[in-house]
């Protein structure tokens, strides 16, 4: 039974962070078609830009902040400089430019920080609290308190202000919301932002759990990306499941089958959700009428 | 101007140039190409990027020194980000391309494996950097390697554990090129050791978290230590992590995270108490001054963190090594040929590095025994040489 436990808890926290990703994605997915795969990217410069920070005598609250704002004025930069200019292009070019700017991203961390891992002391101390047996690290409760925050304000925003109704419109269908007055440039542009606000307090969160690096971006991206395709791209209920479920498939396939096929264990419970639904577990079918 | 006659002028001075550029070349001495492919960046960028500053901070030593042999030594280095593909491209380009005489480098076993065939078709000597024993065993006319290898380091562990009355082992390793070695290595000498491996856990080379392995570990029968074939971050997360579960068996690290990063990644206080072989650079202040390797330990270390302001790591003391055997070995065969240069680095005898005295032979291209390695605790955040 403690086992049990200790394998959730770190398979939500885990799960957390990928959904977090995964909601950046399904935000910007909604509001352009596009796939952004420069999403780990706003999770690494989370992470990094509080560790130098901190290291440069920054208090850790000042640091997270400035850390967020880096994030989402390189996210707007990459909309402004990136997207925006080749708008009209297929989504295929699209998600094209964005695995450059990940890339490119990636290459500006290596100069301006380092190459080497760094560590962040955990926000409310190292030392792990026992539940039922299992030791938890106070940092989860961040992870997870951090996250819950983040899903409960998105949906608040999404479904209570008229901004959100605008970026509901803008996802639904986009002539239309422009032809009744919303300015889905700027939809998009707020997307960018608010995708990578929520990259970077992931990596802020998880940063003293998993430590960081210039590079730790690409497999989180891949991980967020697995979590949205799991509960349906476009729904951010469903990046949230998605990722939570893809944590635990991790967590439970190490400790109760094998540590060797953790992640095989988890990506065949993916391919089996899409093989049966192939819009994901909260995706809307497509349908077109003609 | 019409553009056929830039394109003309153009043409003429790119002629004039290269008529020129021979006649420059004769006045200074032809420099000696040295080449090296190193895993500066990526998940091996550890061990990469110590080894890229140590070759190029000795390369200019020597120059400024007078070079070898009349020649001022000249280093091309790639970065192939931990990548084996990439390795083996950078290695054909070294041959074919830049026409290097020895290649000093390759960091991690497997981009070492993966270029190992292009420096032996074209009989060149490869000195690698990294600790595989399938680099040297069975040995390979051109290829040596400077680092302790991963069975002299279980044989170090598998002792020490012994020597403290326990011998039922649990091990996690990394998925990667290293700890699977490495692994290998563990359960073939376990047996002739008296240990017996009662558990096995394992982690990918890029996991955050390695909770339910350990879980996994400490549920174990009987178990009575854990060992952590692996380097990078992921021994550091297991060491957290061990911590975290409250786990009290001694926990034993791979000489592939001996550098003080481990210490501040793994943090202080969940490193306390673990043990790992480590070659002497580690604890060079701790070395008696009897001790030969003493100087050099802390001569290179001197040189090391005063250029670059970080704390030495024994990666660096690898690529040290394995740039002074290839200097030596020039000086020795007064050459560059290939061959001559393969047999006078087969010749090194006695040579004092920061990872112990070499003893190469026609059989044994790494030429270290059991003593290059030492015991050592991380106590307080420090390490601590155990009496050996």
């Amino acid at each position: 039974m403690p086992e049990l436990l200790q394998f959730l808890v770190s398979g939500l926290t885990i799960g957390a962070v990928y959904a977090l990703v995964a909601l950046g994605f399904t935000l910007i997915h909604n509001a352009s078609d596009v796939v952004n795969f420069a999403q780990g990217e706003f999770v690494m410069l989370g992470g990094m830009v509080t560790v130098f920070a901190t290291a440069a005598g920054i208090p850790l609250p000042l640091a997270a902040l400035l850390a967020i704002a880096v994030a989402v004025l390189v996210g707007l930069a990459l909309h402004r400089l990136a997207i925006e200019p080749a708008r009209g292009a297929s989504a295929v070019t699209l998600i094209i430019i964005t695995i450059g700017a990940s890339i490119f991203l990636r290459g500006v961390a290596q100069i301006v920080f380092d190459k080497r891992f760094h560590q962040l002391p955990g926000f409310s101390g190292n030392d792990p609290i026992m539940v039922l047996g299992a030791a938890i690290l106070p940092q989860s409760f961040w992870v997870l308190g951090g996250a819950l925050i983040v899903f409960c304000g998105l949906f608040l925003f999404l479904e209570r202000t008229l901004m959100g109704k605008a970026v509901l419109a803008t996802a639904a269908n986009r002539l239309a919301a422009r032809l009744v007055g919303v300015d889905t440039s700027f939809v998009l542009a707020l997307s960018f932002g608010l995708s990578a606000a929520i990259g970077a307090l992931a990596g802020i969160l998880i940063t003293p759990i998993t430590l960081t690096s210039f590079d730790v971006g690409t497999l989180l991206a891949l991980k967020g990306f697995a979590a949205a395709m799991l509960g349906g791209m476009g729904s951010p209920l469903g990046a949230v499941v998605g990722g939570l479920v893809l944590g635990l498939l991790e967590a439970l396939g190490a400790g109760y089958v094998s540590s060797a096929y953790k992640d095989a264990v988890a990506f065949l419970v993916i391919l089996a959700v899409l093989f049966s639904m192939p819009q994901g577990l909260f995706g809307h079918r497509s349908v077109e009428r003609v | 101007m019409s553009l056929g006659m830039i394109l003309r002028r153009g043409v003429i001075a790119a002629g004039a140039f290269l008529l020129a550029a021979p006649a420059l070349a004769q006045r200074a001495p032809e420099p000696i190409r040295i080449g090296a492919v190193l895993s500066v960046t990526g998940p091996a960028s550890f061990l990469g990027d110590p080894e890229d500053k140590t070759l190029r901070l000795y390369v200019n030593r020597i120059n400024q020194a007078g070079g070898v042999n009349g020649r001022p030594l000249q280093l091309i280095i790639y970065d192939d980000a931990g990548d084996a593909n990439r390795a083996r491209t950078f290695a054909t380009r070294l041959v074919e391309d830049d026409r290097v005489v020895a290649m000093v480098g390759g960091t991690t076993t497997g981009t070492t494996l993966a270029m190992r065939p292009v420096f032996e078709d074209a009989r060149i000597p490869f000195i690698s950097l990294a600790g595989g024993i399938e680099i040297i065993d069975p040995v390979q006319p051109f290829t040596f390697k400077t680092p302790h290898t991963d069975r002299m380091a279980c044989e170090k562990i598998f002792a020490d554990i012994r020597a403290r009355g326990l011998t039922r082992v649990g091990m996690i390793s990394g998925t990667d090129g290293f700890g699977q070695s490495m692994r290998g290595q563990c359960v073939r000498v376990a047996g002739a050791a008296g240990i017996t491996i009662v558990a096995e856990e394992s982690y990918g080379p890029r996991d955050s978290d390695m909770t339910p392995q350990l879980t996994r570990l400490r549920n174990a029968q009987g178990i009575e230590a854990v060992v952590n074939p692996g380097f990078g971050q992921g021994p550091a997360i297991v060491t957290r992590g061990y911590h975290q579960l409250g786990i009290r068996l001694p926990l034993y690290q791979s000489h592939g995270v001996a550098s003080r990063e481990f210490i501040n990644l793994a943090t202080p206080a969940a490193a306390e108490g673990v043990r790992l072989p480590a070659a002497a650079l580690l604890i060079a202040e701790q070395l008696p001054t009897s001790d030969p390797q003493h100087q050099v330990v802390l001569d290179y270390k001197a040189a090391f963190e005063r250029e670059f302001n970080q704390p030495v790591s024994t990666f660096g003391g690898h690529a040290y090594d394995g740039l002074m055997i290839l200097v030596e070995a020039m000086r020795r065969a007064n050459s560059t040929d290939g061959t001559r240069l393969r047999d006078a680095i087969r010749a090194t005898r006695g040579f004092v590095g920061t990872g112990g005295i070499v003893n190469m032979s026609a059989t044994d291209h790494m030429g270290l025994d059991l003593s290059a390695f030492r015991m050592v605790e991380i106590r307080n955040g420090d390490w601590a040489l155990l009496g050996n």
